[in-house]
Protein backbone atom coordinates (compact mmCIF):
# COMPACT_ATOMS: atom_id res chain seq x y z
CA UNK A 1 0.00 0.00 0.00
CA UNK A 2 1.17 3.24 -0.92
CA UNK A 3 0.14 5.17 2.09
CA UNK A 4 1.94 3.12 4.45
CA UNK A 5 5.10 2.83 2.18
CA UNK A 6 5.51 6.26 1.09
CA UNK A 7 3.67 8.26 4.17
CA UNK A 8 5.48 11.67 3.35
CA UNK A 9 5.08 11.37 -0.03
CA UNK A 10 1.40 10.48 -0.34
CA UNK A 11 0.48 13.57 2.18
CA UNK A 12 2.85 16.14 -0.04
CA UNK A 13 0.88 14.85 -3.20
CA UNK A 14 -2.14 15.08 -1.68
CA UNK A 15 -1.55 19.34 -0.46
CA UNK A 16 -0.97 20.19 -3.71
CA UNK A 17 -5.10 19.81 -4.47
CA UNK A 18 -8.14 21.11 -3.34
CA UNK A 19 -9.58 17.99 -0.53
CA UNK A 20 -12.65 17.58 -2.69
CA UNK A 21 -10.67 17.35 -5.98
CA UNK A 22 -8.65 14.28 -4.53
CA UNK A 23 -8.75 12.58 -8.47
CA UNK A 24 -5.85 15.28 -9.47
CA UNK A 25 -3.23 13.41 -7.57
CA UNK A 26 -4.10 10.14 -9.66
CA UNK A 27 -0.52 10.96 -11.76
CA UNK A 28 1.73 11.44 -9.16
CA UNK A 29 0.31 8.92 -7.29
CA UNK A 30 1.18 6.49 -10.48
CA UNK A 31 4.47 7.75 -10.61
CA UNK A 32 5.26 6.79 -6.83
CA UNK A 33 3.80 3.57 -7.86
CA UNK A 34 6.22 2.91 -10.55
CA UNK A 35 9.05 3.82 -8.46
CA UNK A 36 10.12 0.77 -6.90
CA UNK A 37 9.84 -1.96 -10.21
CA UNK A 38 9.62 0.50 -13.15
CA UNK A 39 5.89 -0.54 -13.75
CA UNK A 40 2.52 -0.54 -12.21
CA UNK A 41 0.50 -3.65 -10.95
CA UNK A 42 -3.11 -4.05 -11.12
CA UNK A 43 -2.83 -3.95 -7.43
CA UNK A 44 -1.44 -0.88 -7.50
CA UNK A 45 -3.38 0.57 -9.75
CA UNK A 46 -6.68 -0.97 -7.23
CA UNK A 47 -4.93 0.69 -4.30
CA UNK A 48 -4.66 4.37 -5.74
CA UNK A 49 -8.44 3.59 -7.00
CA UNK A 50 -9.24 3.14 -3.26
CA UNK A 51 -7.35 5.97 -2.28
CA UNK A 52 -9.18 8.54 -4.75
CA UNK A 53 -12.52 6.74 -4.59
CA UNK A 54 -12.28 6.08 -8.64
CA UNK A 55 -13.08 2.77 -10.18
CA UNK A 56 -9.78 0.75 -11.15
CA UNK A 57 -10.99 1.22 -14.66
CA UNK A 58 -10.49 4.77 -14.33
CA UNK A 59 -7.04 4.62 -12.89
CA UNK A 60 -5.72 1.95 -15.86
CA UNK A 61 -7.42 4.43 -18.40
CA UNK A 62 -4.72 7.11 -17.18
CA UNK A 63 -1.97 4.79 -17.19
CA UNK A 64 -2.80 3.52 -20.67
CA UNK A 65 -3.18 6.68 -22.14
CA UNK A 66 0.42 8.35 -21.23
CA UNK A 67 3.29 7.25 -22.89
CA UNK A 68 5.48 7.07 -19.18
CA UNK A 69 3.34 4.76 -17.34
CA UNK A 70 3.79 1.20 -17.78
CA UNK A 71 2.48 -1.70 -16.79
CA UNK A 72 4.79 -4.28 -17.92
CA UNK A 73 8.05 -4.83 -16.66
CA UNK A 74 10.79 -4.05 -18.83
CA UNK A 75 14.69 -3.16 -18.43
CA UNK A 76 15.72 -1.26 -15.73
CA UNK A 77 16.34 1.58 -17.72
CA UNK A 78 14.56 2.48 -20.38
CA UNK A 79 16.99 4.41 -23.22
CA UNK A 80 14.33 6.69 -25.33
CA UNK A 81 15.61 8.11 -28.27
CA UNK A 82 13.94 11.06 -29.95
CA UNK A 83 13.73 9.94 -33.34
CA UNK A 84 10.91 13.05 -34.74
CA UNK A 85 11.51 15.64 -37.29
CA UNK A 86 14.03 18.44 -36.19
CA UNK A 87 15.92 15.05 -33.97
CA UNK A 88 15.65 13.09 -37.45
CA UNK A 89 17.20 15.74 -39.48
CA UNK A 90 20.52 15.77 -37.24
CA UNK A 91 21.10 12.24 -37.85
CA UNK A 92 18.94 10.65 -34.82
CA UNK A 93 17.69 7.68 -37.08
CA UNK A 94 21.14 6.87 -38.05
CA UNK A 95 22.00 6.90 -34.32
CA UNK A 96 19.16 4.80 -33.16
CA UNK A 97 20.43 2.11 -36.12
CA UNK A 98 24.39 2.02 -34.97
CA UNK A 99 23.30 1.93 -31.43
CA UNK A 100 20.40 -0.89 -31.36
CA UNK A 101 23.55 -3.08 -33.76
CA UNK A 102 26.08 -1.90 -30.69
CA UNK A 103 23.54 -3.07 -28.22
CA UNK A 104 22.51 -6.20 -30.33
CA UNK A 105 18.79 -5.08 -30.21
CA UNK A 106 15.65 -4.13 -31.94
CA UNK A 107 14.33 -0.58 -30.95
CA UNK A 108 11.63 -2.38 -28.41
CA UNK A 109 13.69 -4.64 -26.97
CA UNK A 110 15.90 -5.10 -23.86
CA UNK A 111 19.40 -6.52 -23.59
CA UNK A 112 19.75 -9.69 -22.34
CA UNK A 113 20.94 -8.23 -18.85
CA UNK A 114 17.60 -6.93 -18.65
CA UNK A 115 19.33 -3.66 -18.31
CA UNK A 116 18.48 -1.61 -20.81
CA UNK A 117 15.06 -1.44 -22.77
CA UNK A 118 15.91 0.51 -26.38
CA UNK A 119 12.77 2.77 -27.39
CA UNK A 120 12.04 5.28 -30.33
CA UNK A 121 9.80 8.42 -28.95
CA UNK A 122 8.15 11.17 -29.86
CA UNK A 123 9.71 14.62 -29.36
CA UNK A 124 11.36 15.55 -26.13
CA UNK A 125 11.78 19.53 -26.87
CA UNK A 126 15.74 19.09 -26.80
CA UNK A 127 15.63 19.73 -30.82
CA UNK A 128 18.84 21.39 -30.77
CA UNK A 129 20.92 19.24 -29.20
CA UNK A 130 20.20 15.97 -31.00
CA UNK A 131 21.16 13.10 -31.48
CA UNK A 132 19.47 12.79 -27.81
CA UNK A 133 17.23 10.25 -25.64
CA UNK A 134 16.42 10.35 -22.13
CA UNK A 135 16.90 7.46 -19.85
CA UNK A 136 13.69 6.68 -17.85
CA UNK A 137 14.27 4.77 -14.51
CA UNK A 138 11.83 3.65 -11.84
CA UNK A 139 12.51 6.98 -10.16
CA UNK A 140 12.85 9.60 -12.47
CA UNK A 141 14.24 10.75 -16.07
CA UNK A 142 17.80 12.10 -17.11
CA UNK A 143 18.20 13.70 -20.27
CA UNK A 144 21.74 13.05 -22.54
CA UNK A 145 21.95 15.65 -25.19
CA UNK A 146 24.67 15.86 -28.26
CA UNK A 147 25.08 12.25 -27.76
CA UNK A 148 27.37 9.93 -30.29
CA UNK A 149 27.11 6.23 -30.16
CA UNK A 150 30.59 6.05 -28.67
CA UNK A 151 29.85 7.75 -25.47
CA UNK A 152 26.20 6.22 -25.14
CA UNK A 153 28.10 2.91 -25.06
CA UNK A 154 30.24 4.29 -22.27
CA UNK A 155 27.00 5.20 -20.39
CA UNK A 156 26.19 1.56 -20.80
CA UNK A 157 28.50 0.13 -20.01
CA UNK A 158 28.71 2.77 -17.01
CA UNK A 159 25.30 1.19 -15.76
CA UNK A 160 26.30 -2.15 -16.37
CA UNK A 161 29.33 -1.38 -13.97
CA UNK A 162 27.30 -0.10 -11.01
CA UNK A 163 23.95 -0.17 -11.85
CA UNK A 164 23.85 3.76 -11.80
CA UNK A 165 23.30 6.27 -14.19
CA UNK A 166 26.00 9.14 -15.03
CA UNK A 167 24.44 11.94 -15.98
CA UNK B 1 21.79 43.21 -27.06
CA UNK B 2 20.74 42.37 -23.67
CA UNK B 3 18.69 39.22 -23.30
CA UNK B 4 14.85 40.37 -21.56
CA UNK B 5 13.75 36.88 -21.15
CA UNK B 6 17.05 34.43 -21.45
CA UNK B 7 18.56 36.59 -19.11
CA UNK B 8 20.99 34.25 -17.80
CA UNK B 9 22.96 34.62 -20.58
CA UNK B 10 24.02 37.81 -19.08
CA UNK B 11 23.41 37.23 -15.41
CA UNK B 12 25.11 34.37 -13.84
CA UNK B 13 23.46 32.09 -11.38
CA UNK B 14 20.09 34.26 -11.72
CA UNK B 15 18.74 30.95 -10.91
CA UNK B 16 19.31 31.15 -6.92
CA UNK B 17 16.94 33.94 -5.44
CA UNK B 18 19.26 36.27 -4.11
CA UNK B 19 20.71 36.83 -7.38
CA UNK B 20 17.65 37.45 -8.96
CA UNK B 21 16.40 40.02 -6.10
CA UNK B 22 19.68 42.02 -6.78
CA UNK B 23 19.15 42.33 -10.23
CA UNK B 24 15.48 43.78 -9.60
CA UNK B 25 13.50 40.53 -9.05
CA UNK B 26 10.26 40.41 -7.39
CA UNK B 27 10.14 44.27 -7.38
CA UNK B 28 7.21 43.72 -10.44
CA UNK B 29 5.30 41.61 -8.51
CA UNK B 30 5.57 43.82 -5.28
CA UNK B 31 4.42 46.62 -7.00
CA UNK B 32 1.73 44.70 -8.70
CA UNK B 33 0.42 43.63 -5.40
CA UNK B 34 1.22 47.05 -3.27
CA UNK B 35 0.56 49.86 -5.88
CA UNK B 36 -1.97 48.62 -8.55
CA UNK B 37 -5.17 47.26 -8.92
CA UNK B 38 -5.49 43.50 -10.59
CA UNK B 39 -7.93 45.52 -13.35
CA UNK B 40 -4.75 47.73 -14.07
CA UNK B 41 -2.28 45.12 -14.11
CA UNK B 42 -4.51 43.65 -16.51
CA UNK B 43 -5.09 46.84 -18.35
CA UNK B 44 -1.12 47.22 -18.83
CA UNK B 45 -1.21 43.71 -20.13
CA UNK B 46 -3.75 44.54 -22.52
CA UNK B 47 -1.64 47.85 -23.66
CA UNK B 48 1.64 46.38 -23.92
CA UNK B 49 0.14 44.34 -27.11
CA UNK B 50 1.64 41.09 -25.35
CA UNK B 51 0.19 37.72 -27.38
CA UNK B 52 0.55 34.30 -26.35
CA UNK B 53 3.91 32.50 -27.03
CA UNK B 54 2.29 28.77 -26.57
CA UNK B 55 1.40 29.07 -30.73
CA UNK B 56 -1.93 30.47 -30.50
CA UNK B 57 -0.87 34.51 -30.50
CA UNK B 58 -4.26 35.52 -28.87
CA UNK B 59 -3.71 38.98 -26.88
CA UNK B 60 -3.13 37.95 -23.10
CA UNK B 61 -4.64 40.72 -21.52
CA UNK B 62 -7.92 40.07 -23.30
CA UNK B 63 -7.87 36.08 -22.44
CA UNK B 64 -7.48 37.87 -18.82
CA UNK B 65 -10.43 40.27 -19.38
CA UNK B 66 -12.86 36.67 -19.83
CA UNK B 67 -12.66 36.09 -16.18
CA UNK B 68 -15.85 36.57 -14.61
CA UNK B 69 -16.36 38.34 -11.00
CA UNK B 70 -18.93 36.37 -9.88
CA UNK B 71 -17.27 32.95 -9.86
CA UNK B 72 -15.16 32.07 -7.58
CA UNK B 73 -12.07 30.55 -7.02
CA UNK B 74 -10.23 31.43 -10.00
CA UNK B 75 -7.01 29.73 -10.91
CA UNK B 76 -3.82 30.46 -12.75
CA UNK B 77 -2.25 27.54 -15.04
CA UNK B 78 1.06 27.34 -16.80
CA UNK B 79 1.06 25.88 -19.88
CA UNK B 80 4.67 24.05 -19.59
CA UNK B 81 3.68 21.06 -21.97
CA UNK B 82 5.93 21.94 -24.70
CA UNK B 83 5.98 19.00 -26.78
CA UNK B 84 5.79 20.24 -30.48
CA UNK B 85 8.64 18.80 -32.22
CA UNK B 86 11.03 22.11 -33.04
CA UNK B 87 10.08 23.72 -29.61
CA UNK B 88 12.60 24.00 -26.70
CA UNK B 89 12.16 27.59 -25.07
CA UNK B 90 9.72 27.02 -22.21
CA UNK B 91 12.37 24.45 -20.90
CA UNK B 92 15.53 26.72 -21.44
CA UNK B 93 13.21 29.60 -19.06
CA UNK B 94 12.35 27.41 -16.76
CA UNK B 95 16.12 25.49 -15.96
CA UNK B 96 18.02 28.72 -15.90
CA UNK B 97 16.26 31.78 -15.67
CA UNK B 98 13.34 29.86 -13.44
CA UNK B 99 12.25 33.33 -11.30
CA UNK B 100 11.28 35.41 -13.89
CA UNK B 101 8.86 32.74 -15.11
CA UNK B 102 7.30 31.91 -11.52
CA UNK B 103 7.12 36.10 -10.60
CA UNK B 104 5.24 36.22 -14.17
CA UNK B 105 3.28 33.24 -12.64
CA UNK B 106 2.37 35.57 -9.25
CA UNK B 107 1.64 38.38 -11.25
CA UNK B 108 -1.04 37.29 -13.13
CA UNK B 109 -2.14 34.98 -10.11
CA UNK B 110 -2.56 38.30 -8.80
CA UNK B 111 -4.15 40.56 -12.06
CA UNK B 112 -6.98 37.54 -12.13
CA UNK B 113 -7.56 37.10 -8.49
CA UNK B 114 -6.42 33.64 -8.17
CA UNK B 115 -4.88 32.60 -5.05
CA UNK B 116 -4.17 29.23 -6.18
CA UNK B 117 -1.81 28.44 -9.51
CA UNK B 118 -0.75 25.25 -10.86
CA UNK B 119 2.10 25.20 -13.44
CA UNK B 120 1.84 21.77 -15.96
CA UNK B 121 5.06 19.96 -17.21
CA UNK B 122 5.51 17.41 -19.28
CA UNK B 123 6.60 14.55 -17.49
CA UNK B 124 10.04 14.17 -19.35
CA UNK B 125 10.70 17.58 -17.79
CA UNK B 126 10.95 15.63 -14.33
CA UNK B 127 14.06 16.81 -13.19
CA UNK B 128 12.97 20.78 -14.25
CA UNK B 129 9.45 20.17 -12.08
CA UNK B 130 11.98 18.44 -9.09
CA UNK B 131 13.75 22.09 -9.44
CA UNK B 132 11.25 24.09 -9.45
CA UNK B 133 9.59 22.81 -6.14
CA UNK B 134 13.25 23.57 -4.58
CA UNK B 135 12.30 27.37 -6.22
CA UNK B 136 9.18 27.56 -4.87
CA UNK B 137 10.15 26.33 -1.56
CA UNK B 138 12.88 29.69 -1.92
CA UNK B 139 9.86 31.84 -2.28
CA UNK B 140 8.00 30.50 0.51
CA UNK B 141 10.31 30.99 2.77
CA UNK B 142 11.38 34.72 1.25
CA UNK B 143 7.72 35.65 2.18
CA UNK B 144 7.28 35.83 -1.80
CA UNK B 145 4.11 33.12 -1.58
CA UNK B 146 1.77 32.07 0.73
CA UNK B 147 -0.81 34.42 3.16
CA UNK B 148 -1.04 37.87 3.30
CA UNK B 149 1.75 38.92 0.78
CA UNK B 150 3.45 42.39 1.10
CA UNK B 151 1.04 42.82 4.33
CA UNK B 152 -1.94 43.01 1.94
CA UNK B 153 -4.66 40.46 2.16
CA UNK B 154 -3.16 38.77 -1.05
CA UNK B 155 -2.05 35.51 -0.99
CA UNK B 156 -0.51 32.78 -3.68
CA UNK B 157 0.51 29.08 -3.63
CA UNK B 158 2.57 27.52 -6.75
CA UNK B 159 2.13 23.97 -7.88
CA UNK B 160 3.92 21.82 -10.03
CA UNK B 161 1.55 18.90 -11.51
CA UNK B 162 3.20 16.50 -13.97
CA UNK B 163 1.94 15.43 -17.14
CA UNK B 164 3.23 11.88 -18.24
CA UNK B 165 4.07 11.87 -22.23
CA UNK B 166 1.02 13.32 -24.09
CA UNK B 167 1.17 15.86 -26.94
CA UNK B 168 -2.20 16.76 -26.67
CA UNK B 169 -2.37 18.51 -23.17
CA UNK B 170 -0.53 20.95 -24.34
CA UNK B 171 -4.01 21.85 -25.46
CA UNK B 172 -5.65 24.08 -22.94
CA UNK B 173 -8.44 22.02 -22.23
CA UNK B 174 -6.67 18.75 -22.04
CA UNK B 175 -3.76 19.60 -19.96
CA UNK B 176 -7.00 20.70 -17.90
CA UNK B 177 -8.93 17.47 -17.81
CA UNK B 178 -4.99 16.26 -17.04
CA UNK B 179 -4.96 17.95 -13.89
CA UNK B 180 -8.34 16.66 -12.64
CA UNK B 181 -7.26 13.19 -13.02
CA UNK B 182 -8.95 12.31 -16.06
CA UNK B 183 -6.71 11.33 -19.81
CA UNK B 184 -5.75 14.57 -21.47
CA UNK B 185 -8.43 14.89 -23.88
CA UNK B 186 -9.70 18.10 -25.27
CA UNK B 187 -12.92 19.40 -23.67
CA UNK B 188 -15.61 20.91 -26.26
CA UNK B 189 -15.81 24.90 -26.02
CA UNK B 190 -17.56 27.07 -25.41
CA UNK B 191 -17.33 27.10 -22.30
CA UNK B 192 -14.06 28.38 -22.45
CA UNK B 193 -11.45 27.83 -19.35
CA UNK B 194 -11.93 31.80 -18.45
CA UNK B 195 -15.67 30.87 -17.65
CA UNK B 196 -15.24 26.92 -16.98
CA UNK B 197 -11.75 26.03 -16.19
CA UNK B 198 -9.99 23.65 -13.72
CA UNK B 199 -12.34 22.17 -11.46
CA UNK B 200 -15.29 23.88 -13.37
CA UNK B 201 -13.88 27.06 -11.95
CA UNK B 202 -12.57 30.23 -14.20
CA UNK B 203 -9.32 29.36 -15.10
CA UNK B 204 -6.38 31.42 -17.27
CA UNK B 205 -4.26 29.22 -18.84
CA UNK B 206 -0.57 31.15 -19.84
CA UNK B 207 2.45 29.87 -21.54
CA UNK B 208 5.84 29.91 -19.96
CA UNK B 209 7.49 32.02 -22.32
CA UNK B 210 4.62 34.48 -22.35
CA UNK B 211 4.36 34.46 -18.45
CA UNK B 212 8.06 35.38 -18.73
CA UNK B 213 7.41 38.45 -20.00
CA UNK B 214 4.80 40.25 -17.38
CA UNK B 215 7.77 41.22 -15.15
CA UNK B 216 9.06 43.51 -17.41
CA UNK B 217 5.59 44.79 -18.57
CA UNK B 218 5.03 45.38 -15.05
CA UNK B 219 8.26 46.91 -14.44
CA UNK B 220 9.27 49.22 -17.37
CA UNK B 221 5.46 49.56 -18.57
CA UNK B 222 3.36 48.75 -21.29
CA UNK B 223 4.23 51.15 -23.59
CA UNK B 224 7.58 50.23 -23.49
CA UNK B 225 7.18 46.87 -24.11
CA UNK B 226 5.11 47.97 -26.76
CA UNK B 227 7.80 49.92 -28.80
CA UNK B 228 9.84 46.41 -28.96
CA UNK B 229 8.97 44.34 -32.11
CA UNK B 230 6.55 45.81 -34.69
CA UNK B 231 3.34 47.19 -35.04
CA UNK B 232 0.90 43.88 -34.55
CA UNK B 233 3.74 41.86 -32.71
CA UNK B 234 4.78 43.74 -29.62
CA UNK B 235 7.86 42.72 -27.47
CA UNK B 236 10.55 40.41 -27.89
CA UNK B 237 9.99 36.54 -28.92
CA UNK B 238 12.81 33.32 -28.57
CA UNK B 239 13.04 32.00 -31.82
CA UNK B 240 13.81 28.11 -31.62
CA UNK B 241 16.07 27.39 -34.35
CA UNK B 242 16.52 23.35 -35.12
CA UNK B 243 17.32 21.10 -38.31
CA UNK B 244 19.87 21.79 -41.06
CA UNK B 245 21.68 25.18 -39.31
CA UNK B 246 25.04 25.04 -38.01
CA UNK B 247 24.47 26.30 -34.68
CA UNK B 248 20.87 25.65 -33.72
CA UNK B 249 19.58 26.77 -30.60
CA UNK B 250 17.59 29.81 -28.77
CA UNK B 251 17.42 33.40 -29.87
CA UNK B 252 15.90 35.80 -28.39
CA UNK B 253 15.10 38.74 -31.09
CA UNK B 254 13.39 41.33 -31.43
CA UNK B 255 9.50 40.25 -33.68
CA UNK B 256 10.43 41.45 -37.24
CA UNK B 257 13.82 40.00 -37.73
CA UNK B 258 13.92 38.27 -40.89
CA UNK B 259 14.40 34.28 -41.80
CA UNK B 260 17.70 35.26 -43.34
CA UNK B 261 19.06 37.02 -40.42
CA UNK B 262 17.98 34.15 -38.30
CA UNK B 263 19.26 31.35 -40.00
CA UNK B 264 22.49 32.73 -41.63
CA UNK B 265 23.47 35.30 -38.75
CA UNK B 266 22.28 33.62 -35.62
CA UNK B 267 22.09 30.36 -36.98
CA UNK B 268 25.47 30.17 -38.73
CA UNK B 269 24.39 28.94 -42.15
CA UNK B 270 23.23 26.00 -43.38
CA UNK B 271 24.62 22.75 -43.11
CA UNK B 272 27.04 21.33 -45.68
CA UNK B 273 26.76 24.76 -47.04
CA UNK B 274 23.59 23.68 -49.15
CA UNK B 275 20.44 25.73 -50.17
CA UNK B 276 17.54 25.72 -47.93
CA UNK B 277 14.62 24.21 -49.50
CA UNK B 278 11.85 24.74 -46.91
CA UNK B 279 11.09 26.29 -43.84
CA UNK B 280 8.97 24.72 -40.63
CA UNK B 281 7.90 28.33 -39.00
CA UNK B 282 6.09 27.01 -36.29
CA UNK B 283 7.02 23.30 -35.86
CA UNK B 284 5.60 20.04 -36.69
CA UNK B 285 2.18 22.03 -37.00
CA UNK B 286 3.66 24.11 -39.60
CA UNK B 287 2.86 24.83 -43.50
CA UNK B 288 5.66 23.95 -45.12
CA UNK B 289 7.32 27.56 -46.63
CA UNK B 290 9.11 27.66 -49.92
CA UNK B 291 12.13 28.99 -49.02
CA UNK B 292 12.71 31.20 -51.96
CA UNK B 293 14.70 34.86 -51.62
CA UNK B 294 11.29 36.66 -50.85
CA UNK B 295 10.87 34.11 -47.86
CA UNK B 296 13.76 34.64 -46.36
CA UNK B 297 13.85 38.15 -46.41
CA UNK B 298 10.48 38.31 -44.74
CA UNK B 299 10.41 39.68 -41.48
CA UNK B 300 8.95 37.25 -38.45
CA UNK B 301 5.96 38.48 -37.02
CA UNK B 302 2.43 37.50 -36.91
CA UNK B 303 1.11 39.32 -40.16
CA UNK B 304 4.48 38.86 -42.47
CA UNK B 305 4.40 34.78 -41.43
CA UNK B 306 0.47 34.62 -42.73
CA UNK B 307 1.63 36.43 -45.60
CA UNK B 308 3.44 33.35 -46.43
CA UNK B 309 0.52 30.74 -46.16
CA UNK B 310 1.91 30.19 -42.25
CA UNK B 311 1.77 30.70 -39.03
CA UNK B 312 4.44 32.48 -36.33
CA UNK B 313 3.00 29.92 -34.07
CA UNK B 314 5.04 29.00 -31.33
CA UNK B 315 8.30 30.49 -33.63
CA UNK B 316 9.39 26.85 -33.46
CA UNK B 317 11.94 27.02 -37.29
CA UNK B 318 12.82 23.87 -38.65
CA UNK B 319 15.66 24.45 -41.54
CA UNK B 320 15.17 21.92 -44.04
CA UNK B 321 17.98 21.63 -46.76
CA UNK B 322 17.65 20.14 -50.06
CA UNK B 323 19.02 17.30 -49.07
CA UNK B 324 15.89 15.81 -48.28
CA UNK B 325 12.64 15.76 -50.18
CA UNK B 326 9.24 16.49 -48.79
CA UNK B 327 7.52 13.04 -48.38
CA UNK B 328 9.89 11.98 -46.05
CA UNK B 329 9.49 14.89 -44.25
CA UNK B 330 5.94 14.45 -44.00
CA UNK B 331 5.89 11.20 -43.40
CA UNK B 332 7.92 12.36 -39.81
CA UNK B 333 5.37 14.96 -39.02
CA UNK B 334 2.45 12.54 -40.06
CA UNK B 335 3.74 9.74 -37.59
CA UNK B 336 3.88 11.86 -34.83
CA UNK B 337 0.31 13.09 -34.63
CA UNK B 338 -1.14 9.68 -35.60
CA UNK B 339 0.93 8.71 -32.53
CA UNK B 340 -0.35 11.70 -30.28
CA UNK B 341 -3.55 11.70 -31.18
CA UNK B 342 -5.49 11.63 -28.27
CA UNK B 343 -8.93 9.44 -30.02
CA UNK B 344 -11.42 11.58 -29.05
CA UNK B 345 -12.58 12.77 -32.43
CA UNK B 346 -13.29 11.00 -35.32
CA UNK B 347 -11.59 13.41 -38.21
CA UNK B 348 -8.45 13.72 -36.80
CA UNK B 349 -8.14 9.78 -35.53
CA UNK B 350 -9.35 7.67 -38.79
CA UNK B 351 -7.37 10.45 -40.53
CA UNK B 352 -4.20 10.42 -39.29
CA UNK B 353 -4.67 6.81 -39.84
CA UNK B 354 -5.39 6.94 -43.38
CA UNK B 355 -2.44 9.20 -43.68
CA UNK B 356 0.01 7.61 -42.14
CA UNK B 357 -0.75 4.56 -44.34
CA UNK B 358 -1.03 6.68 -47.49
CA UNK B 359 2.34 7.95 -46.59
CA UNK B 360 4.10 4.75 -45.82
CA UNK B 361 2.54 3.62 -49.38
CA UNK B 362 3.96 6.79 -51.16
CA UNK B 363 7.44 5.74 -48.94
CA UNK B 364 7.09 2.38 -50.73
CA UNK B 365 7.09 3.78 -53.86
CA UNK B 366 2.96 2.10 -54.31
CA UNK B 367 0.94 4.08 -56.87
CA UNK B 368 3.12 7.10 -55.56
CA UNK B 369 0.90 9.59 -57.63
CA UNK B 370 -3.10 7.90 -57.05
CA UNK B 371 -1.74 7.51 -53.30
CA UNK B 372 -0.52 11.35 -53.08
CA UNK B 373 -3.36 12.66 -54.49
CA UNK B 374 -5.65 10.71 -51.75
CA UNK B 375 -3.42 11.88 -49.20
CA UNK B 376 -3.69 15.19 -49.73
CA UNK B 377 -7.53 14.21 -50.27
CA UNK B 378 -8.05 13.01 -46.56
CA UNK B 379 -5.90 15.48 -45.16
CA UNK B 380 -8.33 18.22 -46.60
CA UNK B 381 -11.45 16.06 -45.57
CA UNK B 382 -9.84 16.69 -41.75
CA UNK B 383 -9.92 20.20 -42.10
CA UNK B 384 -12.06 22.72 -40.04
CA UNK B 385 -13.67 19.18 -38.44
CA UNK B 386 -11.41 18.20 -35.92
CA UNK B 387 -12.33 18.91 -32.29
CA UNK B 388 -9.45 20.59 -31.49
CA UNK B 389 -5.98 22.55 -33.21
CA UNK B 390 -4.02 19.82 -32.86
CA UNK B 391 -6.50 17.74 -35.18
CA UNK B 392 -5.68 20.34 -37.68
CA UNK B 393 -2.16 20.90 -37.14
CA UNK B 394 -1.84 17.37 -38.17
CA UNK B 395 -2.80 17.91 -41.96
CA UNK B 396 -0.69 21.64 -42.51
CA UNK B 397 2.39 20.14 -43.70
CA UNK B 398 1.06 17.65 -45.64
CA UNK B 399 -1.61 19.67 -47.99
CA UNK B 400 1.18 22.45 -48.25
CA UNK B 401 4.56 19.81 -48.85
CA UNK B 402 2.08 18.34 -51.61
CA UNK B 403 0.89 21.56 -53.25
CA UNK B 404 4.37 23.51 -52.81
CA UNK B 405 6.90 20.74 -54.04
CA UNK B 406 4.97 18.26 -56.15
CA UNK B 407 8.43 17.39 -57.67
CA UNK B 408 9.00 15.72 -54.48
CA UNK B 409 6.18 13.21 -54.66
CA UNK B 410 6.52 11.98 -58.45
CA UNK B 411 10.06 10.30 -58.04
CA UNK B 412 9.92 6.49 -56.09
CA UNK B 413 11.46 7.08 -53.13
CA UNK B 414 14.96 4.94 -53.97
CA UNK B 415 15.79 8.16 -56.29
CA UNK B 416 14.78 10.42 -53.79
CA UNK B 417 16.95 11.33 -49.98
CA UNK B 418 16.36 10.77 -46.53
CA UNK B 419 18.08 11.89 -43.88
Amino acid sequence: MLSEKYPEEVRKIFAKYPPEQKRSAVMPLLYLAQRDDGYITKAAMEDIARMLEITSTEVAEIVGFYTLYHDEKAGRYRMQVCTDLPCALRGADRFLEELCGNLGVKVGETTPDGLITIEAVMCLAACDKAPMFQVQAADGINYHENMTVDRTMELVAALRKSGKEVK
Amino acid sequence: MTHLLLRHRDIPDIDRLDVYQKNGGFEAFRKAVTKMKPQEVTYAVRVSGLRGRGGAGFPTGVKWGFIPGDIWPHYVVANADESEPGTFKDRELMERNPFQFLEGVAIAAYATGANAAYVYLRGEFWPVAASLDGKIADMEKAGLLGDGLFGTGFGLRIFTHLGAGAYICGEETALLESIEGKRGQPRIRPPFPAVYGLYGKPTVVNNVETLTNLPLIVEKGANWYKSLGTSDSAGVKIFSLSGHVNKPGNYELPFGTTYRDLIYNHGGGVTGDRPVKAIMSAGASSAMIVANARALDTPMDYASVRGLGADLGSASVIVINDSVDLDWVINKTIHFFKHESCGKCTPCREGCYWMMHLIERIERGEEVQASTELLHDVARQMQNKCLCPLGEFSTMAVTTAIERFPADFKTSPAGGSHA
